[in-house]
């Protein structure tokens, strides 16, 4: 047990058991596992902040509405959210950032420091230069948030949780993602010098 | 309070994820372009094994079937998903490995997260406008292949008990995962 909390990484036979069981467990106690919802509770909560976002609504289904058709919708349940942010899944996001900080603090090797920024392929392929990096990664992330919620779930959501309960849109969703990732992926990075 | 289960699991699951390589961008990026099969045998392997066990403890009534959630089928979930696959090879990252990588430290997921935000409002704001596009046609509703009795929610195969279904994919996915190849 305490390797396996040290070691860097595990093995696949291990990783897909544990993974397995986590995500049963999740729907055993609560319910499936979801990420990129939060995303859209954050700037709920930031922009409700700044500007009235959400209202509460007696007429509402959740109790609570916006005039933002997409924070309103299925009876206003992320306006819900927004406005009482201190709910599962909210804390459980934030809990996942302590549970990766937590593992690479307790792991035996430690990681490179420039490879905290720059992964390997990336650095053979477009250069040293950090910020070329992170502006990649920051336009990655709009086009993963927005496709993610355009299809009402990410990797956790539709994916495995999706797919554990052998639901057709995570099959959709998982074909999408590929059809795209894979070529993509191998034309993005086709000159690195493995 | 739901607080302790949610700090309990989110903790777990953000553990798991970086001991399985899910939040190195570099394993994400050489698993998309084919060259280590790694993390893929991992997930077929997980997604195998919690199809037999969910329908297993579905069929011994362990699990109450309102924990369960089925997402509807329409075509931005394909074409999200697509957008999202560029925006995953390009980074490296999705949205819950990127957090898990902020909490490591890494920089760019740093970044990766305050584009997520980005992405996430962009969605929000043009939900209305894009709400009766061809986008949100309807591919099948809240459809599953398995029957697993939550309502609302039609079987593809409904003459096949649960089990036998889920638990064919189930074995299948975990062949699938023995059978590919660990290392580049």
């Amino acid at each position: 047990m305490k390797n396996l909390i040290k070691q860097q990484q595990w093995s696949w036979f291990i990783s897909g058991i544990v993974l397995g069981l986590i995500f049963i467990i999740a729907v055993v106690l609560v319910k499936p596992i979801g990420v990129s919802t939060q995303f859209v509770i954050f700037d709920g909560v930031v922009w409700n902040s700044v500007q009235e976002l959400v209202i509460e609504e007696a007429g509402a289904e959740s109790g609570y509405s916006s005039f933002n058709a997409y924070i309103n919708k299925s009876g206003g349940k992320y306006a819900e959210s927004i406005a009482n942010p201190l709910n599962y899944s909210f804390i459980f996001v934030f809990a996942m950032i302590l549970g990766g900080f937590t593992a690479s603090k307790l792991q035996d090797k430690k990681v490179k420091k420039d490879e905290q920024s720059l992964p390997k392929v990336w650095k053979d392929r477009f250069g040293k230069s950090p910020k070329k990096r992170y502006l990649a990664s920051f336009l990655g992330g709009i086009l993963v948030l927005f496709g993610a919620r355009l299809a009402g779930g990410c990797t956790s959501g539709h994916m495995m949780s999706g797919m554990m309960q052998t639901s057709v849109s995570g099959y959709l969703f998982t074909l999408g993602t590929f059809a795209v990732a894979v070529p993509a992926a191998i034309i993005l990075y086709k000159g690195d010098k493995i | 309070m739901n607080i302790i289960p949610a700090l309990v699991i989110g903790f777990l699951f953000g553990f798991i994820l970086q001991k399985i390589g899910a939040s190195n961008p570099q394993k994400i990026i050489d698993m998309l372009r084919l060259k280590d099969f790694h993390l893929m045998k991992t997930i077929l392997f997980a997604i195998g094994l919690s199809n037999l066990l969910l329908f297993t403890l579905l069929l011994l009534g362990i699990v109450d079937v309102s924990h369960l959630s089925i997402k509807s089928s329409y075509m931005g979930v394909i074409v999200g998903g697509g957008i999202m696959g560029l925006g995953w090879a390009i980074s490296g990252f999705c949205p819950g490995t990127g957090l898990v990588a902020l909490g490591e430290g890494r920089k760019d997921a740093l970044s990766f997260v305050l584009g997520g935000t980005i992405g996430a409002l962009l969605l929000t704001l043009v939900y209305e406008k894009i709400k009766d596009t061809v986008l949100f046609f309807d591919l099948g509703g809240k459809m599953t292949l398995a029957v697993t009795n939550v309502k609302g929610s039609p079987a593809l195969f409904p003459a096949i008990s649960g089990i036998f279904v889920a638990g064919g994919i189930g074995i299948l996915f975990i062949i699938i995962a023995f059978i590919l190849p660990d290392k580049k």
